[in-house]
């Protein structure tokens, strides 16, 4: 079997469901949080596949750079976000945070 | 078997098994471990991908970064004394329905990624990725560029700022 644009995107698309599943089935903000970790790290696999299968195209390593950039803005603002949560509730599940909807 | 497949299979498994770990481990620090060798894994697809410049940004960004973040959150966010913070799961129907959703998610995904003619150009050989990024990003992407920045910037400052005990 030769390694093709197919096998790396395999590859992605495990890792997308399996992040998928993380967020669908966890209580905890923070579990959600590397769940969401997951599907962006599949998300930049699929740029740079298709970034070396069209013959070297440097489109997709930039759309990775600001993937990750803003990944890491997003955990930060979000870590802050729970951090201010906890000191509210005492917990951080996302199902019990539900002050709004009562 | 010639090395480059022998090293895609490996980082593969690596980044399956550690994901599945994340995914169906009880314990938070655990996860947050399979988390680790995930990037890892993914890093060195990158580089299998001739994307050498993005698997250091990886590895420096995400496990010296985000993956600190993640683990000091882990710490900051629960009553603990040893390893064994768990995390809850949901009800039961929840648990069915995301199974139910991730499985047709993933056949449906692996089918399309098969049976789709994807546009495809043949492999040049690449000898630098550092210097066309550079030129890109100094020249087409030159405004996304500063505003992620300044992005970075306005983020972190808030982060700061709501993370402060008042």
């Amino acid at each position: 079997m030769e390694i093709g644009l197919f096998q790396y995107l395999f590859v992605s698309g495990i890792l997308f469901c399996l992040g998928l599943f993380t967020i669908l089935t966890r209580k905890n903000a923070i579990m959600v949080l590397m769940g969401l970790e997951l599907i962006l790290n599949s998300a930049n696999i699929n740029f740079l596949a298709f970034a070396k299968y069209s013959g070297m195209n440097f489109e997709g390593h930039i759309a990775t750079l600001f993937v990750i950039i803003l990944a890491a803005a997003e955990v930060a603002v979000a870590l802050a976000i729970f951090l201010n949560i906890y000191q509210n509730y005492k917990h951080v599940n996302v199902d019990e945070i539900s002050d709004l909807k009562d | 078997m010639d090395w480059m497949k022998i090293a895609f299979f490996g980082f593969a498994l690596i980044v399956i098994i550690s994901a599945g770990g994340i995914a169906f481990s009880r314990k938070m620090m655990y996860s947050a471990f399979s988390l680790l060798f995930t990037f890892f894994g993914v890093a060195g697809l990158y580089v299998l991908l001739n994307a050498d410049f993005i698997a250091v940004t990886q590895i420096m960004v995400y496990i010296g970064g985000i993956l600190i973040l993640i683990i000091f959150g882990i710490m900051l966010t629960s009553k603990f004394t040893d390893l064994q913070i768990k995390s809850g799961t949901t009800g039961i129907v929840q648990i069915t329905f995301a199974t139910i959703t991730t499985l047709v998610g993933a056949i449906f995904l692996i089918v399309t990624y098969f049976n789709t003619e994807w546009y495809q150009q043949p492999l040049v050989s690449v000898t630098t990725t550092v210097e066309p990024i550079g030129m890109l990003l100094m020249t087409k992407y030159f405004l996304a560029f500063q505003i992620a920045a300044i992005l970075l910037l306005i983020a972190f400052i808030g982060a700061a700022k709501i993370a402060r005990r008042k």
